[in-house]
């Protein structure tokens, strides 16, 4: 791990992280049991990328803006996204603060905590962050916004073209590729040839930085600087975190083109592991406070799933809500 | 009142609506320095300078996916695509991601962006600077596609496009911007989005039609009054979603009507204005539908010979209205 004091944490934040990262895995593990009871359709895992999330969101501030991909239930559960919003989301749910259950879980939304809608098509949030960095430069607001993809998004043509714009315009805009190695089954020898994503930052006129997303410390100081540099005028970051994915890309999928040995492998490599063990190590959490924070997530995921559970569906009527603003234009 | 052309109706309307409110800019290829390739943005730059009239790279995508972003934290966005062909590379964008925004996030975000493009044919533009692109987009819920014929209505729409907190798109005729002339109010108004608009009233014919067809069709009406046909001219205005219950009232009165587009003739808006007609007015039909328009060839042409058999005109159309006349 990436020494904490150096990057200004303290032991109460590295606690912090780590009880992020936890209720994120621990959402993300409900949702699997209800899907496998039959209970939700469908999941998209964060697994094996809390660490590079909740660096990232550690470092960020209120105001700041931000554009996620459907892997980010750890980063979104941290920027204000509950676990009862999650839940509802993966009931489809007419509370589901998301899209009101018209959208597949895990497609992030909540205006009152910055984090834009986005749809399926992987990319096009990027120009959605890019424009939002775009306002907010002209506003001269003190904020950043930021946007997550996979590797594999980020060959996208919006990733390109976005990049491009926020390097034109030294954007305060970060793009975080969360390059966990697979874009479902095709793996990063046939995405791309560069040897490192962040590379390509020259070529955007921004800066670059490859990091150990396994290492939320790691992620944390690349973000803060990030930021820092966003807010300077320094321009826009692109970072390249390397993390894993722990699961299949979804519950649709069987993960059978990854080895068994490769997959048993990858459990050396849990990034909540890992940490978990760090601060087992440096003494600064204990089996009792693991315990305490065991039950009191459970607890959370618990209720969020009851009261999930239990809440309406919205009502047929809702299928014709909100095409165009309500009083103008009805074509339903 | 002040004679504009239907380039310096949209000019003043985007004036206007950038002095109104601050949250509106432009951004664009080309539309800061130069002021456009038609000039259409032309002082905008110099008057609300480089942070409210952006030069782009040339990059669609990215022109309407910023546009969206900035949306969603509150501004109001117009983009100009240079031409309308060159919005395919925007399509996702405008499709999956403006369309979609309110309905998707229930309400939560919605999307107020204009994209402004130019459109149609007759100007030796050949394939990809004369298309009517308008049918691609024109059923797609969530968003509105508007086409002004006149220069009074090109600024009253486009300021109404503007004010409209869902994404709009707005083809203005490349041929009418400096053809089309008339007296333009120098106030601030608008023209209210998804009504079609009966310009010119006649009992023996309805013509539906839009863009620089109204114009033609005013003229082969003219022509064949003298032989004492009388046409009904309905501009459409706002393509998408359509004014049914205008179409409805305006062809159940005449019971004869003609569909006129200068878009290939399969699949065009006007393949859905006859089906509300077919729907609708059965009983009330004297005729068939009949329609005009370009043929189902890939696009518009160069040569002369060969653009001036795609393009409609009013002769063309005075053919085919006679024709519906004396069904």
């Amino acid at each position: 791990m990436f020494d904490y004091k150096s990057v200004g944490l303290e032991e109460s934040d590295l606690k912090a992280m780590y009880k992020w990262m936890d209720l994120g895995r621990k959402i993300d593990e409900r949702m699997w049991l209800l899907n496998r009871a039959g209970k939700i359709p469908f999941v998209i895992s964060c697994q094996g990328q809390e660490a590079t999330q909740i660096g990232m969101a550690y470092a960020m501030q209120e105001g700041d803006i931000s554009s996620p991909y459907y892997r980010d239930l750890a980063f979104v559960t941290y920027m204000g996204m509950t676990a009862l919003d999650s839940m509802l989301a993966a009931f489809g749910k007419r509370d589901d603060i998301s899209s009101g259950g018209k959208q597949m879980p895990s497609h992030f939304s909540k205006r009152e905590k910055g984090i834009l809608s986005q749809s399926s098509p992987v990319g096009t949030q990027i120009v959605h962050g890019v424009g939002a960095a775009l306002a907010l430069k002209m506003d001269n607001k003190p904020n950043i916004a930021m946007a997550t993809v996979g590797e594999g998004s980020s060959n996208q043509g919006d990733f390109h073209e976005g990049l491009n714009f926020a390097g034109v315009h030294k954007l305060p805009f970060v793009c975080v590729i969360e390059n966990n190695k697979y874009a479902i089954s095709v793996p990063d020898s046939l995405q791309y040839g560069a040897e490192k994503l962040s590379d390509r930052a020259i070529g955007y006129g921004m800066h670059g930085e490859h990091v150990d997303g396994n290492d939320p410390i790691a992620m944390y100081k690349v973000m803060k600087e990030a930021r820092e540099r966003a807010l300077n005028g320094g321009g826009s970051t692109l970072i390249e975190a390397m993390c894993t994915r722990l699961t299949a890309h979804s519950s649709d999928d069987d993960d059978k083109y990854r080895p068994k040995e490769e997959r048993e492998e990858l459990k050396s490599l849990d990034c909540n592991l890992k940490f978990k063990t760090f601060l087992l190590e440096e003494g600064i959490i204990n089996e009792q406070w693991l315990e305490q924070v065991e039950s009191e997530h459970k607890e959370i995921v618990n209720q969020a799933t009851k009261e999930a559970e239990k809440a309406p569906y919205p009502s047929p009527e809702e299928t014709y809500t909100h095409v165009y603003e309500e009083g103008s234009l009805d074509n339903a | 009142m002040p004679k504009l052309s239907y380039l310096e109706a949209i000019q003043q309307g985007l004036d206007q609506a950038m002095e109104k409110d601050d949250d509106v800019f432009v951004l664009g290829e080309d539309v800061g320095k130069k002021g456009g390739v038609f000039g259409v943005t032309l002082g905008l730059q110099q008057k609300y300078g480089e942070a409210r009239v952006l030069d782009t790279p040339l990059a669609e995508s990215n022109i309407v996916g910023t546009s969206i972003g900035a949306a969603m934290l509150g501004k109001r966005p117009v983009a100009e695509i240079q031409f309308a062909e060159y919005i395919l590379p925007a399509t996702n964008q405008i499709m999956s991601e403006a369309a979609k925004m309110r309905y998707r996030s229930n309400n939560d975000f919605y999307c107020p962006i204009t994209i402004r493009s130019p459109f149609g044919g007759g100007i030796h533009g050949a394939l990809y600077h004369s298309q009517s692109v308008e049918s691609i987009f024109a059923n797609t819920p969530g968003l509105t596609i508007v086409i002004p014929s006149t220069p009074y209505d090109a600024k009253g729409l486009l300021l109404a496009s503007i004010e409209s907190n869902d994404p709009v798109l707005y083809f203005e005729h490349k041929k009418a911007y400096r053809l089309l002339k008339e007296e333009v109010p120098e106030s601030y108004y608008t023209v209210p989005i998804g009504q079609a608009d009966v310009k010119r009233e006649g009992d023996d014919i309805t013509v539906f039609t839009y863009g620089l067809c109204v114009n033609y069709c005013i003229q082969a009406a003219d022509m064949l009054s003298e032989d004492g046909i009388n046409v009904e001219v309905v501009d459409l205005r706002t393509v998408y979603p359509l004014d049914k219950q205008t179409i409805i009232e305006r062809a159940k009165l005449t019971g004869k009507v003609l569909l006129v587009t200068e878009d290939n003739l399969e699949g065009s808006v006007m393949s859905e204005v006859a089906a509300i007609i077919a729907e609708n007015c059965l009983f009330d039909l004297d005729a068939p539908v009949m329609r005009l328009a370009g043929p189902d060839v890939p696009a518009m042409q160069f040569a002369p010979t060969l653009e001036d058999e795609f393009m409609i005109n009013p002769d063309k159309i005075k053919i085919k209205m006679r024709e519906l006349a004396e069904f």
